[in-house]
C-alpha cells in the first residue's frame, strides 16, 4: 500500500483575549491509500480540528500536512469532506444537491463529472428520488445523497466528521454499513472522527486514540477482525467485545 | 383527489368540522364589516352621533363619487401610488445592497454599527424640513421620505438573516473550496429568501408611512394631501374617504406581496 496522506507533527493553538488554548500537540500519523482509520479521543479534544486541518479549512500552529507529497494549504478536490448534518440545501432536488460540488469548481457542464454523478445516484438507489426535495427523504437516504455529493468530484479521501451523530440509533446502524458499503466499492480512503467507540471498531481498519487537551496520539491499534465482514457483523464477531474493552479503559485512564 | 367514498366516517367529519370552521370565521369578518357599517349609518341617520364630525358610510360613498366624476381620483391615487412604489422599490434594493455588504464584510458591518443603532431609532419625520429644503417641495421629497423609513429596517432585517445562514452549511461550501461570492449567491441569498418576503411585508406598512408623512409635510395632490386638506377645511366626508381608499390600497399592495411569495417560495 502507497501512502497517500501524511500528517506530520501538527499542532494547533487557539488564541481567544482570555488566552491561548492549545488544541492538539505534534500529532504525526499516515493514511495509507484504501485504509479506514478511525480517531476516537474524550469530547472536546479537537478531533475535528484534525479533520479541518486535513481539509485545508485550518491553518495548524506548527507542522504541515502532505497529500502525495504536497503540503495541502487550501481545500482541494481530492478530499471530500462528510460533516455532522446532512447539510442538503432544501431548496435544491436530490441531484441539484449532489451536483453542488461541480458547480463550484465551475464544472456544472462538465458531462463526464455530471453522468458519473448520475451512476452514483443510479447505482445507490436515489435515481427515482432525483426529483425530490431532501425534507422528503428518510434520514438515512439524506445521509447517502450527502456521501453521494461528497464524492462527486472523486475525491481520494473521504473524512468523515461523525456522520451518523444525528441519526437514531437503528437507522445509525443501517446507514454505517451502508455508507461503509459505498465507501469500499468506491476505494476510498476514509479518515472518520467519532466519539462512539464501536462504531470506531466496527468501521476502522486502524484506532488513532488522542488523548485530553492538549490532545497527542495516545495509541494507534491495529484492528484485526474480519474485514469480509459488514460494520454490523463486525459488531458481533468474537474479537469485538475485548476491543471495546480495551479502547473504553484507554479512553477513561485519560479522564 | 380521492372521493368521498374512500374516507372513514372519523375523517369525513373532520373535514366537515375544518370546512364549518372556515365558513364560520369568513361570516363573521363579513357581519363585523356590515354591522359596522350599519351602525355608524344608523347613529349618524339619527342624529346620535354629528354627522359632521364624524361623518356616515353614505356621505363617505358620494364623496368618493363626486372625486370620481370631478376626474380627479386618479390623479391623487395615481401621484400617491408612485411614490409608495418607487419608495418602496428602492429602499428594499438599497437596503438589500447594503445588508450584502455589511455581511461580507466584518470590519465594516463593525464600523457601522453605532450609525445604523442611531438611525433606526430616529424619528425619520424630524427630518422633514431638512428633506424639503434640499429636495424642494414635491414628489422628490416625499418619496426620499419614503425610502429613509424604510430603508434602515430592510438594512437590518436582511444583514440579521444573511448572519443567520447556517454555520456547518457555510463551511461545507469552504470544504469544497467555494469563493466568498459563491457562498453568497449558493447559500446565502437562497437560504434568506423566507426573511425577504417578510421584510417585503414590513417594508409595504412601511413605504405608505413614508409617503403619506411626506404628503402631510409638503404637496399638491396625493391621498395624504386629501385627508390634510380635509382636515384643515373640516370636511370629515373627504378625511373619511381618502383613509378608506387608503385602506384598499394598502390591503391591495400587501396582497400582491403575498402572492408573490407563493410563486417564490415552494418547499414546505
Amino acid at each position: 500500500m502507497n501512502k497517500l496522506l501524511s500528517i506530520e507533527n501538527v499542532s494547533l493553538s487557539y488564541h481567544t483575549m482570555q488566552g491561548e488554548i492549545e488544541a492538539l500537540k505534534k500529532i504525526d500519523f499516515d493514511v495509507f491509500s484504501g485504509e479506514f482509520i478511525a480517531i476516537i479521543g474524550p469530547s472536546g479534544c479537537g478531533k475535528t480540528s484534525i479533520l479541518s486541518i486535513i481539509a485545508g479549512l485550518l491553518k495548524p500552529s506548527g507542522g504541515k500536512v502532505l497529500l502525495n507529497g504536497e503540503e495541502i494549504l487550501s481545500p482541494t478536490e481530492m478530499i471530500g469532506y462528510m460533516l455532522q448534518k446532512d447539510q442538503l440545501f432544501p431548496w435544491r432536488t436530490v441531484e441539484a444537491n449532489a451536483m453542488l460540488p461541480l458547480e463550484i469548481h465551475g464544472a456544472k457542464k462538465d458531462l463526464e463529472k455530471r453522468k458519473n454523478v448520475q451512476q452514483l445516484l443510479k447505482k445507490y438507489g436515489l435515481w427515482e428520488f432525483r426529483r425530490s426535495y431532501p425534507s422528503e427523504l428518510s434520514g438515512g437516504m439524506r445521509q447517502r445523497v450527502a456521501l453521494i455529493r461528497t464524492l462527486a468530484c472523486s475525491p481520494e479521501i473521504l473524512l468523515l466528521d461523525e456522520p451518523f451523530s444525528a441519526l437514531d440509533y437503528q437507522t445509525r446502524l443501517a446507514v454505517c454499513d451502508d455508507v461503509y458499503a459505498i465507501i469500499k466499492n468506491e476505494k476510498k480512503t476514509a479518515v472518520l472522527v467519532t466519539h462512539d467507540i464501536s462504531e470506531a471498531i466496527a468501521l476502522a481498519d486502524r484506532i488513532i486514540v488522542l488523548t485530553k487537551r492538549p490532545s497527542k496520539i495516545l495509541n494507534l491499534h491495529e484492528i484485526d477482525t474480519d474485514k469480509a465482514l459488514t460494520p454490523l457483523q463486525r459488531r458481533e464477531s468474537k474479537g469485538f467485545s475485548s476491543w471495546f474493552e480495551r479502547l473504553w479503559r484507554e479512553l477513561n485512564y485519560e479522564k | 383527489m380521492k372521493n368521498n367514498h374512500e374516507f372513514s366516517r372519523e375523517h369525513l367529519l373532520f373535514l366537515k368540522s375544518q370546512r364549518r370552521s372556515t365558513v364560520f370565521v369568513n361570516t363573521m369578518r363579513m357581519t363585523i364589516l356590515i354591522a359596522f357599517l350599519l351602525i355608524w349609518e344608523l347613529l349618524a341617520r339619527y342624529s346620535v352621533i354629528d354627522s359632521f364630525l364624524m361623518s356616515s358610510p353614505t356621505r363617505v360613498a358620494s364623496t368618493i363619487k363626486n372625486l370620481i366624476v370631478a376626474d380627479n381620483l386618479w390623479i391623487h391615487v395615481g401621484t400617491t401610488l408612485f411614490e409608495t412604489v418607487a419608495g418602496f422599490l428602492i429602499a428594499t434594493a438599497l437596503g438589500t445592497a447594503v445588508a450584502v455588504a455589511l455581511w461580507w464584510s466584518e470590519s465594516l458591518r463593525k464600523i457601522c454599527e453605532p450609525y445604523l443603532i442611531v438611525l433606526n431609532s430616529l424619528p425619520k419625520i424630524a427630518l422633514g424640513p431638512i428633506i424639503i429644503v434640499w429636495f424642494g417641495s414635491g414628489i422628490k421629497s416625499i418619496i426620499f421620505m419614503a425610502i429613509i423609513i424604510t430603508v434602515i429596517v430592510t438594512v437590518i432585517t436582511m444583514q440579521n438573516a444573511f448572519l443567520s445562514t447556517d454555520k456547518g452549511k457555510i463551511m461545507l461550501l469552504k470544504s469544497m473550496g467555494a469563493t466568498k461570492l459563491q457562498i453568497l449567491s449558493k447559500l446565502v441569498i437562497p437560504s434568506s429568501l423566507k426573511s425577504f418576503i417578510s421584510c417585503l411585508k414590513i417594508n409595504v406598512g412601511m413605504a405608505w408611512i413614508g409617503s403619506i408623512m411626506g404628503e402631510y409635510l409638503t404637496s399638491r395632490q396625493g391621498i395624504g394631501y386629501l385627508i390634510v386638506y380635509g382636515g384643515q377645511v373640516f370636511k370629515l366626508d373627504l378625511v373619511m374617504a381618502s383613509t378608506f381608499i387608503l385602506c384598499l390600497l394598502a390591503g391591495a399592495m400587501y396582497a400582491l406581496v403575498a402572492l408573490l411569495e407563493k410563486v417564490l417560495i415552494k418547499e414546505k
